[in-house]
């Protein structure tokens, strides 16, 4: 099960204590990701109460619910309960989606010191400017999306790795990219849940769109499109 | 047409659940609100809530010519029947101003300029252009934002200060027949709203067909209204609604909503109306 891989890749070396010894294929659990930063290092683009609420409460809050889903996969697999396996999936989608892609965004986010909103030069800006121009268009767009999604989701740029082309894309709560295309890779996720910005913007989610390109970590994006379109 | 009641009882039959009980005005209780305050009424002024007398000479001109050129908005932002600072602590002041002053506003606005736009919604009753903007489940860009508006309104009165406690006559007969007990009702919406993923709201809904009582989540901006149920109570639990009080902590602001805010009032009266079209008890047929 493609679950099955995904827990093995992403846990390589850090197999935690688990409470269920009698499991012979012995679940990994994931855990949450430290920051690279200090949560007060965003600021004023992103609020240090934000970071912080974001990071410690919401994005643990998805770890620790994804593994008990997955702990309760497990053991329907194991009794052979198929329903109860197929209900969990949307549990799993949901939490595991969560993960995934907060993991993605504190990488797609630096400091103005560590270069944070410091434009890509290389390979990746020169397909920018090629696919849609230059850069404030990108950015004109990607915030134009993020701005009339309804509801909670996330707004992305990638990269089609099949097409060698870069894309705009929205997806709903927490649904992965790779739903809106096998075939997509994120390079920058911007989180337009209320959560990501309600403390300092409100209900201006336009300002919030319009302040997170200053620290966007252009040099995260720039290493994945250059492993993904050498 | 003449505006007669019995035109407006018959073209709002579906408004039923709009009709607001009034909170504190016993004198009222009984009596539909609705038949005072028009849903769509042409305001010059968006903001203000307009008086009686006002509706009534706007009520005839509507009907008897056409559009006035100088219109300025078709729906006005209602205020809610309490002071921003009435549901404290339980809801603070500050969450009051943002959510209605600028979320509730705006889509108050933005359906106001869709409709400028749009000739062909002209006319329709809220309940009506919340239906057609749904379009079977593929929606209008101006569903969101009309749906959204009359959610808003439906949450407000649906929370009064002093709130929660139980349900009393009727509503609280049928809530432990299709649920039990009330503290399984309880406990089943407040699971209800702590698994929902991502933006939407918990009713507490009457089901026309099953002739029961029934608790249904909605995605975004999606009401109850476009499956022809009749809604009773919501709870909004997108993140604004409670992020500045509660921050991440949602079964917080669920419980507190069921303790201290819910307006069963509202709910029994809500019910009482909805029981003019929808058979809850087995008809009295006397025995010849």
């Amino acid at each position: 099960m493609a679950l099955r891989a995904l827990a093995n890749s992403k846990t390589l070396g850090r197999l935690y204590h688990h409470h269920h010894h009698h499991h012979t294929r012995g679940l990994q659990t994931f855990t949450l990701p430290d920051l690279s930063y200090d949560y007060g290092e965003l600021e004023p683009a992103i609020s240090g109460e934000i970071m912080q609420l974001h990071h410690q409460k919401h994005h643990q809050t998805y770890v620790t619910n994804y593994n008990k889903a997955l702990e309760q996969l497990d053991d329907a697999i194991a009794k052979g309960d198929a329903s109860t396996a197929v209900k969990l999936h949307s549990a799993i989608n949901f939490n595991g989606g969560g993960h995934v892609n907060h993991s993605i965004f504190w990488k797609n986010l630096a400091p103005i010191r560590e270069g944070g909103g410091e434009p890509p030069h290389g390979a990746l800006g020169w397909a920018i400017d090629q696919h849609f121009g230059n850069m404030e268009k990108l950015i004109a767009k990607m915030n134009a999306e993020g701005a009339a999604f309804q509801g909670s989701g996330w707004v992305w740029l990638a990269v089609d790795k099949e097409l060698k082309r870069l894309v705009v894309e929205t997806t709903a709560n927490q649904d992965p990219l790779v739903t809106k295309g096998a075939s997509l890779v994120p390079l920058v996720g911007i989180d337009v849940w209320e959560h990501a910005y309600y403390l300092q913007y409100k209900n201006v989610r336009p300002d919030y769109l319009k302040n997170i390109w200053k620290v966007i970590n252009w040099k995260y994006a720039s290493e994945v499109y250059e492993k993904e379109c050498p | 047409m003449s505006w007669s009641i019995s035109n407006y009882l018959i073209s709002s039959s579906n408004e039923l659940s709009r009709c607001k009980l009034p909170y504190g005005s016993e004198g009222q209780r009984g009596k539909c609100q609705a038949l005072n305050r028009p849903t769509n009424i042409s305001a010059y002024n968006s903001l203000k809530t307009p008086s009686f007398k006002f509706d009534q000479v706007q009520k005839r001109k509507d009907h008897v010519l056409k559009k006035p050129r100088n219109i300025s908005a078709y729906y006005s932002l209602k205020p809610p029947n309490y002071k921003f600072d009435a549901l404290e602590p339980y809801m603070s002041q500050r969450t009051l101003e943002v959510h209605w002053g600028q979320h509730h506003r705006g889509y108050v606005e933005r359906l106001n300029e869709y409709l400028a736009k749009d000739d062909i919604l002209y006319g329709h009753t809220l309940d009506e252009l919340i239906r057609v903007t749904y379009n079977n489940g593929n929606p209008l860009p101006e569903f969101n934002v009309a749906a959204q508006a009359w959610n808003h309104d439906f949450f407000w009165e649906s929370m009064q200060p002093g709130g929660g406690n139980l349900p009393i006559l009727g509503l609280l007969q049928q809530i432990e027949k299709d649920f039990g007990s009330f503290s399984n009702f309880r406990e089943e919406f407040i699971e209800t709203a702590l698994t929902l993923f991502g933006s939407g709201w918990v009713w507490l809904v009457l089901k026309r067909n099953e002739r029961r009582l029934a608790i249904a989540t909605t995605t975004n901006a999606v009401t109850p209204l476009v499956w022809d149920d009749i809604p009773l109570l919501s709870l909004d639990m997108w993140e604004h609604a409670y992020y500045l009080d509660y921050k991440n902590d949602r079964a917080r602001y669920a419980n507190v909503f069921m303790d201290h805010l819910v307006s069963w009032n509202v709910a029994l009266g809500r019910m009482a109306r909805a029981q003019s079209f929808v058979n809850l008890g087995e008809p009295k047929i006397p025995v010849a």
